[in-house]
């Protein structure tokens, strides 16, 4: 099994959000290459879930074309947290967005693959 | 036995509970349901409020600068800085400090310089090793990591699972087979620093809760120094149960804790929620419910006092130990249970904590030894012998 989220990316976009119900679970948004730009969750707090979160993102990213992907995990810290060590394992370091809302320390992670 | 509080306990266990409720639970009401952190800054402004109260690194020796207060005291503490959302795998998030990694209170000096007091002084975080993919019940038959001695350095190989903080963790202590066919006279214990090459954390371990996570590791060619070994060689199980043994008292008295807070949660909504024209508390079915999640706190608390108040006398107190970490355990598991029945449909929601704790809990019926464990550890003390 996959450590990675690897399922394709969509055009982040309203037509594309609105098939997404209010479940938990992360995301990661990306530039059009595919560059992930930032790692996020839908978390207890979050109104409407994967939902609201990706509207947020929306707006926020407004004007500027942006790729997403998504996974409905009721477990969304810990995968939150095993997506941000293998963003830093692939890329060597944290997209900026990430690095300044992280809270603590990032965890070292030598997945196989 | 009497359980009545010191003059002293009994201003310590008020101090705690005031500082749980003035300080960690509004942080909590900005943290995510499921969160197992808060930011640094206010972790270290925690610390220093527990540091000027006298209680952080609750059980480290005066010799190394800790406020050496003995176990029951840390007990009746216990109870109380686990009454939060996150309380049952982050206690008052570490304000109080770690476990204070005993077993390194025997290290050598030189052990010592470099891993305990980096520690102590919260410089260097650790992971405890122990736990393998081939079982966790039975650790000294179990374990398949291998280690063989080369020239001055041990090389170690092998895997463990279920390993908490390994990928944040300085360094951990880290058990190995070190001589075939001894079971568990066979063991050794390793310090390693977790930049030595050969050592990878291959996976984050997804269960029920989400902070504190678990851990895979992997351990390929690892040369460790042989200053490394932490006791003596094919003496390290000797380490690892005496850890697994103090462990239990805590580790109940935390299921505990937060048993007390789901009872206090279960009686207050009793009180105010109205069906069929009265109060929740008014009907028999949950005057049972509460009864029974009362006998539930009061037995398994009393055991857990009587482990360690056995402890605090030095005499043997693994039978008590294991039977407080079973009844705190289930009965844990139990009055969370049905805190949530009282409770309803709100009882089921990240609304209130007790979904978290519901999840939490479960897994504390088989952290450090599952039940079955602590019923064989009673059976080989009660009866005598070990059997196969």
């Amino acid at each position: 099994m996959s450590i990675r989220l690897d399922k394709p990316f969509q055009v982040l976009s309203e037509e594309n959000i609105k098939p997404i119900q209010g479940h938990l679970g992360v995301y990661q948004l990306a530039e059009p290459n595919g560059y992930v730009i930032y790692i996020g969750y839908a978390g207890g707090r979050s109104l409407f879930g994967l939902n609201s979160e990706l509207k947020k993102e929306l707006l926020q990213r407004e004007g500027k074309e942006t790729l997403f992907r998504y996974e409905v995990n009721m477990q969304y810290i810990s995968r939150y947290e095993e997506l941000v060590m293998l963003h830093q394992v692939d890329y060597g370091e944290l997209p900026e967005r990430v690095q300044k809302e992280h809270p603590h320390k990032v965890g070292r992670l030598t997945p196989l693959g | 036995m009497d359980y009545q509080l010191s003059e002293e306990q009994q201003i310590l266990v008020d101090n705690v509970r005031r500082f749980v409720k003035e300080e960690i639970i509004p942080l909590e009401e900005n943290l995510d349901p499921d969160a197992g952190e808060i930011n640094p800054e206010d972790k270290q402004r925690l610390i220093s409020i527990t540091k000027q109260m006298g209680l952080y690194g609750l059980g480290i020796p005066a010799e190394f600068g800790g406020p050496e207060i003995n176990v029951t005291t840390q007990t009746l503490i216990a109870f109380e800085m686990v009454q939060h959302r996150a309380g049952l795998y982050n206690p008052s998030f570490g304000a109080f400090g770690g476990a204070g990694l005993a077993q390194l209170f025997e290290a050598t000096e030189h052990q010592k310089e470099k891993y305990l007091f980096p520690v102590l002084r919260g410089e260097k975080t650790s992971f405890f090793g122990l736990t393998e993919p081939s079982g966790g019940s039975d650790p000294g038959r179990a374990i398949q990591t291998r280690g063989v001695q080369d020239g001055d350095d041990w090389v170690l190989n092998g895997s463990k699972i279920f390993i908490s903080g390994a990928d944040q963790a300085d360094f951990g202590i880290l058990f190995a087979r070190t001589s075939e066919d001894k079971g568990r006279n066979g063991i050794t214990c390793f310090l390693i620093d977790s930049d030595m090459p050969g050592f990878n954390v291959r996976r984050v371990v997804h269960t029920l809760r989400s902070t504190k996570y678990a851990t895979e590791i992997q351990i390929e060619d690892l040369r460790v120094p042989k200053e490394n070994v932490l006791g003596e060689v094919n003496k390290g199980f000797a380490i690892a149960s005496d850890r697994l043994a103090r462990q239990r008292i805590p580790y109940a008295a935390g299921c505990i804790g937060v048993a007390i807070k789901a009872q206090e949660m279960a009686i207050e909504y009793s009180k105010i929620r109205e069906t069929f024209g009265g109060v929740l508390a008014s009907r028999q079915a949950i005057q049972w419910m509460i009864v029974d999640n009362e006998i539930d706190i009061r037995t398994s608390r009393h055991i857990c006092l009587e482990a360690a108040q056995k402890a605090d006398r030095g005499e043997d107190f693994r039978t008590e130990a294991a039977m407080a970490k079973l009844l705190g355990s289930e009965a844990g598991g139990r009055v969370v249970d049905r805190a949530m029945q009282i409770h309803g449909g709100y009882g089921m929601t990240k609304d209130l904590p007790l979904e978290r704790w519901y999840r939490e809990m479960r897994i504390r019926r088989i952290g450090e030894g599952p039940s079955e464990v602590q019923r064989l550890v009673m059976a080989r003390n009660i009866i005598g012998g070990s059997f196969h």
